[in-house]
């Protein structure tokens, strides 16, 4: 397959483009749905640690 | 490389001249502390993608791996969909919601501070900026080197002066204007390297006979390869090294522990992911970082392992032996000599983007963990006088300083081997806590601190004791006990990470279970959906003082 014989790389080969395909729809899908989840406040004073 | 230095400098000072605009434009909106150390808490998904790969991909991620590749094969495609697969999809969809929300909640603008103000100690925001602190200019400094050789070969400028120049301009831009610069000055860079990438590939298949065409005659040479690596596994530049061959050993080991697990715990990585202003920008920005893993170092191993066709069909010799056996040549020989000269210039400052991003992360990174997390809130309590800003400014100024330093200081043995220390030190150090802190509620204080201190200290034990790629060239072994390695037999090749990291999981476990676990209305505020400020009271004062909102 695509001039490579060993099927552990044409795998490997296939599975990078697959798996970046993925993350594209993955985000896409996301990008046209719904809502923003929350605002957030920027430089909001937050607790500080105990020790 | 040989290419028209003149037309070369004219396009380096209007790349120049562009990154300088757009640090501009980050330093004038990062008017507060939120802005300097985390970038407004608001980017853009894309330009969190861009900067995150890009701070990950270095110059010689590109020229040393796609030599590599060309040495060994296509098998290292598999640590391409490892890094997509882990360094991407799990770490923006898994790992970062939380990482957002709870360093939101918890109002923690650096890596250390995250990990501090979960488990409540100051002591691990401390630590943990120190060891960053000490430990990541070893990095940053072999970053250093690759750009400034770099620029001594294209530009044909001294290396020293290289190096100082490289380190003021990334410096200057950083110091002044803070994280959103930096993720500003990324996204182009980002953008630049992916142009350049994508036409590299594009001009290998043309050149070559197409997309099956190449892959075929580089499957037919399978015979060419030199008898010395055929004798340790090799079975062609497409085909995976024989089973349990030292070389499918080699494969194995850098698929999973290199950049495959490595990633997951890098502080000026995991630090981008509480830049974005929801969980579900991040989710967003898996549509850009995927491809554009794919892009760099899919790009990098593919067309290095294809230079060999190239080679083969011009010189009648293969990659490895053009280049006289350094792989770190073959990619320059093959741009320089296969690619049109306007390609290569822009291709350079490609490369030279690779290695700013980078470093302008490590710098970012670096400062914010010395001047902040270590001094300001574990020396001084969080009871210091100065800004944020201020001390966080001095703790970069600081670590730029002691990275080109040491990039002046150190053998090349020990630089070599740089990047490998530091992100297994990361491992070793953050993974278990830092995945406690977001997946298990019962992990406690004393299992962290304990999980910290085991993990750090067994891994620098480990790699300077024993493991010999750095136990040899550090030489501290040697001076010490009057031997080269403290262990035998196959000890020495077992990596820090195999040892420190599971060392490091089960101290947090054991020592959590025997602990009491941290209060439960802390742990909701942790992963609460939405910041809570009605339970401040609950807590010490703010630890950031009020000047730190005055402008830059």
């Amino acid at each position: 397959m695509l001039g490579i014989d060993d099927p552990q790389i044409w795998l490997a080969y296939v599975s990078c483009v697959v798996s970046a395909l993925g993350c594209v729809v993955y985000g896409a899908l996301n990008w046209k749905d719904g809502e923003e989840e929350q605002v957030v406040k920027s430089s909001t004073p937050r607790p500080a640690v105990q020790e | 490389m040989a290419v028209d230095t003149s037309t070369l400098i004219i396009l380096v000072l209007v790349y120049l001249a562009s990154i300088f605009y757009l640090a501009r434009m980050g330093y004038r909106q990062s008017s507060q502390t939120d802005g300097y150390m985390l970038a407004g808490r608001k980017v853009h998904p894309a330009i969190m993608a861009l900067s995150y790969g890009a701070a990950f991909i270095s110059t010689s991620a590109i020229i040393g791996f796609g030599g590599v590749a060309a040495s060994l094969g296509m098998g290292l495609l598999w640590l391409v969909f490892m890094n997509i697969f882990f360094g991407i999809f799990i770490a923006f969809v898994i790992f970062g919601p939380k990482t957002r929300r709870i360093g939101l909640n918890l109002g923690a603008v650096t890596f250390p501070e995250f990990l501090g103000r979960r488990f409540q100690s100051r002591f691990i925001q401390g630590f943990s900026g120190l060891l960053i602190g000490l430990f990541m200019p070893l990095y940053a400094g072999s970053v250093l080197i690759g750009a400034a050789r770099f620029l001594e070969t294209t530009l044909g400028i001294n290396y020293n002066f290289a190096l100082l120049i490289f380190t003021i301009i990334i410096a200057s831009y950083v110091i002044k204007g803070g994280l959103l610069s930096v993720m500003y000055v990324d996204a182009f860079q980002g953008t630049l390297m992916f142009i350049g990438m994508a036409f590299l590939l594009i001009f290998t298949y043309v050149k070559l006979g197409g997309v099956v065409g190449a892959h075929q005659t580089l499957t037919d040479m399978a015979p060419l390869v030199p008898q010395s690596l055929v004798d340790i596994g090799h079975q062609g530049w497409t085909a995976m090294p024989s089973l349990g061959s030292p070389l499918w050993w080699t494969m194995f080991s850098t698929l999973f522990l290199g950049v495959g697990i490595g990633v997951l715990a890098q502080p000026q990585l995991a630090v981008r992911f509480m830049t974005v202003k929801d969980d579900r920008s991040l989710k967003r920005a898996v549509l850009v970082g995927g491809p554009f893993i794919l892009m760099m170092a899919g790009v990098a191993y593919v067309v290095g392992a294809l230079s060999n066709v190239y080679f083969y069909r011009t010189t009648g010799q293969i990659a490895l032996e053009v280049a006289g056996g350094n792989t770190d040549l073959i990619m320059p020989a093959y741009l320089n000599s296969a690619m049109p000269e306007l390609f290569v210039m822009f291709f350079m400052l490609s490369l030279l983007s690779a290695a700013m991003s980078t470093s302008g992360a490590q710098f970012h990174a670096m400062g914010t963990a010395i001047g902040h997390d270590f001094y300001q809130e574990g020396i001084k309590k969080g009871k210091s006088k100065d800004t944020t800003i201020h001390a966080t400014r001095i703790g970069m100024a600081f670590s730029i300083l002691f990275s080109v330093s040491l990039a002046y200081i150190l053998p090349i043995s020990i630089i070599a081997r740089a990047t490998a220390m530091f992100m297994g030190l990361c491992t070793s150090a953050f993974l278990p806590i830092y995945m406690g802190a977001l997946f298990w509620k019962r992990i406690t204080r004393e299992g962290a601190v304990a999980s910290l201190v085991v993990g750090s200290v067994g891994s620098l034990f480990w790699l300077t004791f024993v493991h010999a790629k750095e136990a040899i060239p550090l030489g501290i072994c040697q001076a010490i006990f009057g031997k080269a390695t403290l262990l035998s037999g196959t000890w020495p090749l077992v990596d820090p990470i195999l040892i420190a990291t599971p060392l490091a999981f089960l101290v947090a476990i054991v020592v959590s279970l025997a602990t009491k676990p941290m209060p439960e209305k802390f742990l909701d505020k942790c992963y609460s959906l939405m910041p809570q400020d009605e339970d401040e009271d609950d807590f010490e004062p703010h630890a950031h003082t009020n000047a730190d909102t005055a402008s830059v």
